[in-house]
């Protein structure tokens, strides 16, 4: 298959997991959507290590596997320490930062 | 039969997306994003990397996702905190504006381009043996210093989330 | 031999260190036993003693360097710290850690009780340290340190007890009129810097031997020489550190330290500093007739001036800082003629009486309570009977009594400024003379209205009157042994003397001077015998007006009271300083540094800018909505314009 179809999907997962990052206020659905994003940006480095038939595409992969098992394991635990101060996962209502 | 199976796993790949996004309870967005990742894994394979559809399958369908089931089970949201709201036409524009223009532009450069044929692979390209030479070779330092992002996020996580140390 | 050098200085720097620091623990509620401290304390000046001795012994007609490390090397400039110790220094050496290893000894009697026990001596360690250095060091950058740092612990010291704030004032006094001198010391090094290119003694001797006239040359100021411009400000430092005219204002106010702080610093030592920085540079004044006027002259009239008001005082140890400042005039009188070994014996002899008497009156002033006032006193005789004799034999020392060391050394300045080739010997020789008189009359005064007469202090204090302890009155004694027999060390030719010490510091300070014309001995006697009928008149007179019939000093004041008050009143120098300099500067500071340049000029114009940056900052907060949401959206847009830059 061409590779511009696979870039086209890797694009649409990406896109998909940005708009729900944008429209979605539950945290646990804002976590999933990153790992959209994070996926996608996954699937453009195997096709493209398939196009050029450079394996350090898929050491690249490798790494965004790791970084998202320590994005879940430090993000979730966030997670649960904000639902047990609020008793809500209203990512809306966390604006602490605010400047 | 590989534009078949390309399809039908891209369909799968983007509605699973797509679903992910849309659910109200967080339980089926993550079963959306499981069927998803599987899917994404079979895509793997059809480009010729085994290695990393099979960690697709293995880390994140497996391992990561568990963890997050196993975090929506553990908070076991009340039922108000799962209604979504309305979503306001205000953050509607807002995703509008920002994501169809990147999108738009990203297919737009995609489509223009015209890359060389895939020329036919060895049969080493995306094995086990050979990302893992590139692995403990070449990217031999990344490869630890992951190590220990792994290990500070499994403190990290431990301090968070413990009620007292 | 080098080790010992720079032994006798560390001693007292890890004296002071150790002090400090115990001192500080003091401070933290840690015991700290009065023994250990007075151990500590006397330890270094004696070991230091013990040393500057043995060096004494081997210097004899050498000089030798003792060279510790480089301090500044920066291109042409070099400046060593390095230690010269020649003939001059010995004696220096000597008198400073001598008198200041008796001094530490009589205040640790002095001292008991007080609070500030660690801290006081501390401070008097460190200040011998700097004195130390100051005396050894071989260039004037390093003999500048010394300077400062003697500077410093006069401060220090004088307003030791600080919660009273008269006296931190006086401390502050003394440290900004002494800014006035070292500017013009600091002036004074870098003229010569640039002329000589060196600041090291020697090197600057050997230099002016080899071509004085690049000193001869005009400083292009009035027609001023270089030599003439530098020595005058390194000496306008002299009188800053000497307490000499126009800068004396402030030794009297630093009566306000503890006694033997007086008698250490403001007597023995640290004033003494001026006179030896002229002395140390003689081979410069030597080519500025112009500067050795000034300078004999200032320190002519300093004297005759000072000792007039020392006669008008009623504070004993007013009495006793001008009678100071009137003897270090002699001594620039002295040092002025190029007589530098005449002037540092007069500073030798001078260290002993004046210290004698300065503990002498700190031993009186202990005994009535802090009772300072000499009309309180009298009678003090009969109870304080080693104190009375110790301070007689140096008042008779001072006023020039034969053969008591005064008579010695004062009596050589006299005939050297009678005997000058500067063409103004009369006139010094007279004001000499008249300050010989005045020295008498307040010496005389001193000793009678406080030891003769009947007591009139109140019952209380005349109850408790007491001798001092023995680490006091030992120290009294010693030192007036001392300012009765060191005048021999410098019998005169004329009295069939060989004027041993002179010719043993001219070996440093005039080397291959020739002896001294031996014509004019039977002038020089008459001189000798004009001086000691001067002073008994003195004393006579002071007999008169205070044992003989008391009502007199007051019959006195009324008929010429008007010249009473104004002596009185230090002819109104300090107020007259107050109204021309102090006043006009304090009103220029206030009007333009402070509120113009200060408040409008530099804090309204960072406060505004301040301003900008609060106003700015408060507007770009607001962006910070710490909503993520807004957060990806904005990096949505940038990722879009980064590709859109890619692709353009």
């Amino acid at each position: 298959m061409e590779t511009q179809a696979y870039l086209v999907v890797a694009t649409l997962i990406f896109l998909i997991g940005a708009t729900g990052f944008l429209v979605r206020r539950n945290i646990l659905v804002l976590f999933m959507s990153i790992e959209l994003m994070l996926n996608g940006a996954a699937m453009l480095f195997v096709t493209f290590a398939r196009q050029w038939q450079q394996m350090d595409g898929h050491v690249m992969v490798f790494f965004i596997i790791a970084l998202a098992a320590a994005e879940a394991a430090v993000g979730l635990s966030i997670l649960i320490a904000v639902f047990r101060l609020r008793h809500r996962v209203n990512v809306d209502e966390l604006t602490e930062l605010k400047g | 039969m590989e534009k078949t199976l390309f399809l039908i796993l891209s369909t799968v790949a983007v509605v699973g997306a797509l679903v992910t996004i849309t659910r109200k309870n967080p339980l089926g967005s993550a079963i959306a994003l499981i069927v998803t990742f599987v899917a994404l894994s079979g895509l793997y394979f059809t480009l010729d990397a085994a290695f990393v559809g099979a960690l697709q399958v293995l880390v994140y369908a497996g391992a990561i996702m568990v963890l997050v089931v196993f975090v929506i089970m553990l908070l076991n949201l009340p039922e108000g905190e799962l209604e979504e709201e309305r979503i306001p036409p205000r953050r509607w524009a807002l995703a509008f504006f920002s994501v169809v223009p990147l999108g738009f532009l990203c297919i737009a450069q995609i489509l223009s381009a015209t890359p060389p044929a895939k020329t036919p692979v060895a049969p080493s390209f995306g094995s086990v043996a050979g990302v893992g030479r590139l692995l403990f070779g070449d990217y031999l330092l990344q490869f630890e210093v992951v190590s220990l992002l792994l290990l500070v996020a499994i403190v990290g996580a431990i301090v968070m989330a413990k009620k007292k140390l | 031999m080098e080790t010992v050098v720079f032994l006798i200085p560390l001693f007292l720097l890890l004296g002071s260190g150790a002090l400090g620091l115990l001192a500080l623990l003091k401070t933290r509620g840690v015991k700290v036993p009065d023994r250990l401290v007075s151990y500590i304390a006397i330890g270094g000046p004696v070991l230091a003693f013990l040393c500057s001795v043995s060096l004494f012994q081997k210097v004899g007609h050498d000089t030798f360097h003792a060279f510790g490390w480089n301090w500044i090397l920066a291109g042409d400039a070099w400046v060593p710290v390095q230690f010269t110790v020649d003939q001059l220094t010995c004696v220096m050496l000597l008198v400073v850690t001598g008198v200041g290893s008796l001094i530490h000894v009589y205040s640790t009697g002095y001292m008991k009780g007080d609070g500030g026990y660690v801290r006081f001596f501390s401070y008097l360690n460190l200040f011998m340290f700097f004195m130390l250095v100051l005396v050894l060091a071989d260039n004037m950058l390093l003999l500048f340190v010394g300077w400062e740092g003697v500077g410093l612990c006069s401060y220090l010291l004088i307003g030791f007890w600080w919660d009273d704030i008269e006296k931190a004032k006086a401390g502050m006094k003394a440290f900004i009129v002494n800014r006035i001198g070292d500017a013009g010391f600091v002036l004074g090094m870098l003229l010569i810097y640039r002329t000589a290119g060196t600041l090291s003694f020697h090197e600057l001797r050997a230099f002016v031997g080899e071509n004085p006239d690049a000193f001869l040359a005009g400083s292009g100021f009035f027609g001023v020489s270089l030599a003439t411009a530098s020595c005058l400000l390194l000496f306008l430092g002299a009188t800053g550190k000497s307490a000499q005219i126009p800068l004396f204002t402030w030794l009297p106010d630093a009566m306000a330290g503890p006694t033997p702080v007086s008698a250490l610093i403001h007597a023995a030592t640290m004033v003494t500093a001026g006179v030896y920085v002229v002395g140390r540079t003689n081979f410069l004044f030597a080519l500025s007739p112009t500067s050795m006027i000034i300078v004999s002259t200032i320190g002519a009239l300093t004297a005759f001036f000072a000792g007039t008001i020392a006669i008008t005082q009623n504070d004993i140890k007013k009495v006793l800082a001008y009678s100071t400042i009137s003897q270090l005039g002699y001594m620039f009188v002295a040092v002025g003629l190029g007589a530098v070994s005449v002037a540092v014996f007069h500073l030798v002899t001078h260290a002993f009486f004046k210290a004698c008497l300065f503990l002498g009156s700190g031993s009186v002033i202990h005994a009535m309570h802090h009772e300072q006032d000499m009309r309180r006193m009298g009678g003090l005789a009969k109870k304080m009977p080693i104190t009375c004799a110790t301070m007689t034999i140096s008042a008779l020392a001072m006023a020039g009594i034969p053969p008591l060391a005064g008579f010695f050394s004062k009596d050589e300045i006299l005939w050297k400024a009678f005997d000058n080739d500067l063409g103004h010997g009369t006139f010094l020789w007279m004001l000499g003379m008249g300050a010989a008189f005045c020295t008498a009359v307040y010496m005389g005064r001193l000793i009678l209205m406080t030891f003769a007469g009947s007591c009139r202090a109140d019952e209380h204090t005349k109850a408790h009157l007491h001798e001092s302890p023995r680490s006091m009155t030992g120290v009294l004694a010693v030192l007036a042994v001392g300012a009765a027999l060191i005048g021999f060390l410098n019998v005169p030719h004329f009295l069939g003397g060989h004027a041993a010490f002179s010719s043993f510091v001219d070996l440093a300070v005039n080397p291959g001077a020739h002896e001294a014309h031996h014509a004019g001995f039977a002038t020089e006697a008459a001189l000798a015998v004009m001086s000691i009928m001067v002073a008994v008149s003195g004393l006579f007179l002071a007999w008169r007006f205070y044992v003989k019939d008391p009502t007199l000093p007051g019959q006195f004041v009324e008929k010429h009271r008007e010249v009473y008050e104004i002596v009185n009143d230090k002819y109104r120098v300090d107020e007259f300083y107050d109204r021309s300099v102090t006043k006009p500067l304090v009103r220029l500071a206030d009007a333009t540094f402070f509120k113009l340049i200060d408040r409008r000029v530099i804090d309204d114009s960072l406060n505004r800018l301040a301003g900008v940056f609060r106003w700015l900052g408060a507007r770009l907060a607001s962006t910070q909505t710490g909503a993520a949401r807004t957060y990806v959206a904005v990096m949505i847009v940038g990722l879009l314009l980064v590709i859109l830059s890619l692709f353009t």
